[in-house]
């Protein structure tokens, strides 16, 4: 693969005692690029992405991600929220996780609270109401309009996010993720449970963050109809390794992903394994 | 009166007459097996030793049936009130009034408590009643900094007033120094515990926080009573300096306020003044909690309670965020310790038992966690209820514990249930309680 490469993930595995989620997998995702990781269910692409995101510490392999000025950064070797902070890779949940008590402003706020800690001194210029201060709150709140604005959801600014409609939290999520200005989003099923009228909005907000906001893009995702519409390269995971990888249209037609995905005779299957091995 | 039809819980009316019954006929079983030996049979000690016994199946009689019929005064209660989620049999008309009362009352309650002095000049006992009830005002906003909107569960508040009430009693009695030096630095020496008892902690959720926090409660206790040399043990420390009006004190002196002033002396003075210095201390910690909520330091708080994976996913600090929250709620836990000794003049381990850590969460529990309003009132219900019940004599602290029952089947997330937002861009409207975490530790 050619290209400016953001996260280059090396020989990544992830063991939970006995079973081995994750064996061996590598692969990189271009910058500027929307990368779509997809395999069926119990592959291992939550766990690759709790991996990335430093929720879990990897068994083995390393994951470099690179940013805009050149710097490298190993993943695996920071943890917590540092990926965030430090790193700025940014994720979703498959199971949606805002505040839900807090509107979506809130939420929007909440996700700018590194840089806010900044400019409010560490608290104590904001406790004096400073001046330099008050400045910073108003672009954070511009900023967080912008991204509502940007999803649709300005009129609801002021609702609690857990009484937004289940379309309206997906995208919600989507701009607290990116109102921590990240480097590599990583959204894990934002189509899940949307209908084909949301799914197809959902694709346009993933293209223009891609587009507009130059920012790179790393993706689980079961709906096809997204992953073959956006997505500039797929990876395709089964039990933890990789069986295929390239553009939407050479996946599709790949008899392993196929295989994977619908299942083959016996004797296919063994055809398949020991072409792919 | 109906509810409006777009009321989805419309159709969820309460429970049927058989099911009340029902329920209060297994209430009054319960009883009876519990009162038949606590009540239903006496047994003493007779005059040469041996067992005497009698019934009282009268008594135990009674009893059943109040629980019988209790019991079905509650579930009628319930249905007529309603705890949240169920429908109110209020007209709205009444229900707007209400809204009208609720914006009203928070400058309603401030007023008056400065005019308390005024108006109740002569009445030692109610001055009295009031700094003490502003003090445990002080210790819920404390609190409900680390339950209410950090969602920690700290059943050992009662420690870090400890150590306030301690810093403030051994550095004014050992180095002479003055209420207003000391009262700081007990705030200091109370956040650096709070930070002590954070760092075990940080892992640990619900229960085990709670656990954990009781003990840390008792160990500074039990320090207290055993680290005699400094700390007096169970004599305590006694001579605490009086506060002064910066400099100068209230005493009938030449020097004191009074002859400087040029009016004759009265003890009420001091009352007076203790009772201003702590409705101050009250306001400077809610002052500083609703300026902390607006700031990322507040609200990476309350998204801590809310949901703590989906704060470490945006790059936020789970160990220093939970640090803070003890810290600063141990700070004003210091001051009203260093208010506490002053006001006492003596203090020993008894006045911080468990019982205080219970008293004040019961507070933030019942006014409704993270409702610097809702603490307030708690505070005055808890306190000044229970002085109110005094002529009850022995059945006080059954008629406080019903009153306790009462409120939480009517409002099962306290007085004020429902949350602010910290920031809006067109109208600020009330989060309903169903949607705001409790947290979990």
């Amino acid at each position: 693969m050619s290209g400016d490469i953001i996260l280059a993930v090396d020989r990544l595995s992830m063991r939970f005692g006995g079973i081995v989620a994750v064996n061996e997998l590598s692969f990189e995702a271009e910058r500027r690029k929307i990368t779509a990781l997809i395999g069926p269910n119990g592959a291992g692409k939550t766990t690759v992405f709790n991996c990335i995101t430093g929720f879990y510490k990897p068994s083995g392999g390393c994951m470099r991600l690179t940013h805009d000025d050149g710097r490298h950064i190993q993943l695996e070797r920071l943890n917590d929220f540092r990926i965030s902070k430090q790193a700025k890779v940014a994720r979703t949940f498959q199971n949606i996780r805002l505040f839900p008590g807090m509107t979506a402003l809130e939420n929007l706020m909440v996700a700018q609270h590194n840089a806010l800690m900044l400019a409010s001194g560490l608290t104590f210029l904001g406790l004096i109401g400073a001046p330099s201060w008050r400045t910073a709150e108003k672009r954070a709140i511009d900023l967080a309009t912008r991204w509502l604005t940007r999803i649709g959801l300005l009129d609801r600014a002021d609702d609690a996010a857990g009484n937004l409609p289940y379309g309206d939290q997906r995208r919600l999520e989507i701009a607290r993720a990116m109102c921590t200005e990240p480097a590599l989003l990583c959204l894990d099923e934002p189509a899940a449970g949307l209908n084909a009228r949301e799914s197809a909005a959902l694709s346009e907000l993933l293209l223009s963050i891609r587009d507009d906001n130059g920012v790179s893009i790393l993706l689980i995702e079961h709906d096809m109809s997204v992953v073959m519409e956006i997505s500039d390269h797929v990876v395709v995971m089964d039990y933890g390794v990789k069986i295929a990888e390239g553009s939407p249209q050479q996946v599709r037609d790949d008899p392993k992903v196929i295989a994977a995905y619908l299942g083959t005779d016996e004797e296919e299957a063994i055809a398949v394994m020991e072409s792919g091995t | 009166m109906t509810a409006p039809a777009s009321d989805p819980k419309h159709a969820s009316r309460g429970p049927g007459a058989a099911f009340i019954f029902k329920k209060a006929l297994i209430s009054a079983l319960v009883a009876l097996v519990l009162f038949s030996l606590m009540i239903g049979i006496r047994t003493e000690a007779g005059p040469t030793g041996q067992l005497i016994y009698w019934t009282r199946f009268g008594d135990l009689a009674a009893m059943v049936a109040t629980v019988f019929f209790g019991s079905i005064v509650v579930e009628l209660l319930r249905l007529w009130w309603g705890p949240v989620g169920t429908v109110r049999i209020v007209p709205p008309q009444l229900q707007s009034g209400l809204a009208v009362a609720r914006r009203a009352i928070a400058p309603v309650l401030l007023i008056f408590t400065f005019l308390v002095p005024v108006i109740f000049y002569d009445q030692r006992y109610i001055l009295d009643l009031g700094i003490l009830v502003l003090t445990y005002v002080m210790l819920g906003w404390g609190l409900n900094v680390v339950v209410g909107l950090a969602g920690l569960l700290d059943l050992g508040y009662v420690a870090f007033y400890a150590v306030g009430a301690y810093s403030y009693a051994l550095l004014a009695t050992n180095f002479g120094l003055s209420f207003w030096i000391c009262l700081p630095l007990a705030g200091i020496l109370a956040a650096l515990w709070g930070v002590m008892l954070g760092f075990p902690v940080l892992r640990l959720r619900g229960d085990y926080l709670a656990i954990v926090t009781l003990a840390f409660g008792e160990i500074i206790r039990l320090v207290i009573i055993n680290w005699q040399s400094l700390t007096g043990g169970p004599n305590g420390v006694s001579g605490i300096p009086r506060p002064t009006l910066f400099g100068i004190p209230l005493t009938p002196g030449d020097d004191g306020l009074a002859a400087r002033l040029g009016i004759e002396f009265s003890p009420t003075h001091r009352i007076v003044f203790l009772f201003y210095l702590i409705l101050a201390l009250a306001l400077l910690t809610n002052w500083v909690t609703i300026r902390l909520r607006r700031l990322p330091i507040g609200r990476a708080w309350e998204a801590l309670r809310e949901d703590e994976v989906a704060c470490r996913a945006l790059g936020i600090n789970i160990t220093t965020t939970k640090l803070t929250a003890f810290a600063t709620g141990a700070m004003f836990g210091g001051f009203a310790g260093a208010f506490f000794a002053t006001r006492q003049g003596f203090i020993s381990p008894e006045s911080f038992t468990f019982q205080e850590s219970a008293l004040v969460l019961a507070i933030v529990v019942l006014g409704g966690m993270g409702s610097q309003l809702g603490v307030a009132l708690a505070a005055l219900a808890m306190i000044g209820g229970f002085e109110l019940f005094r002529g009850l004599d022995q059945f006080r602290m059954l008629v406080f514990g019903i009153a306790m029952v009462l409120l939480m089947i009517w409002r099962p997330r306290g007085l004020i249930g429902h949350r602010a937002p910290t920031v809006f861009l067109r109208h600020s409207q009330a989060i309903s309680s169903d949607l705001v975490k409790e947290g979990h530790g």
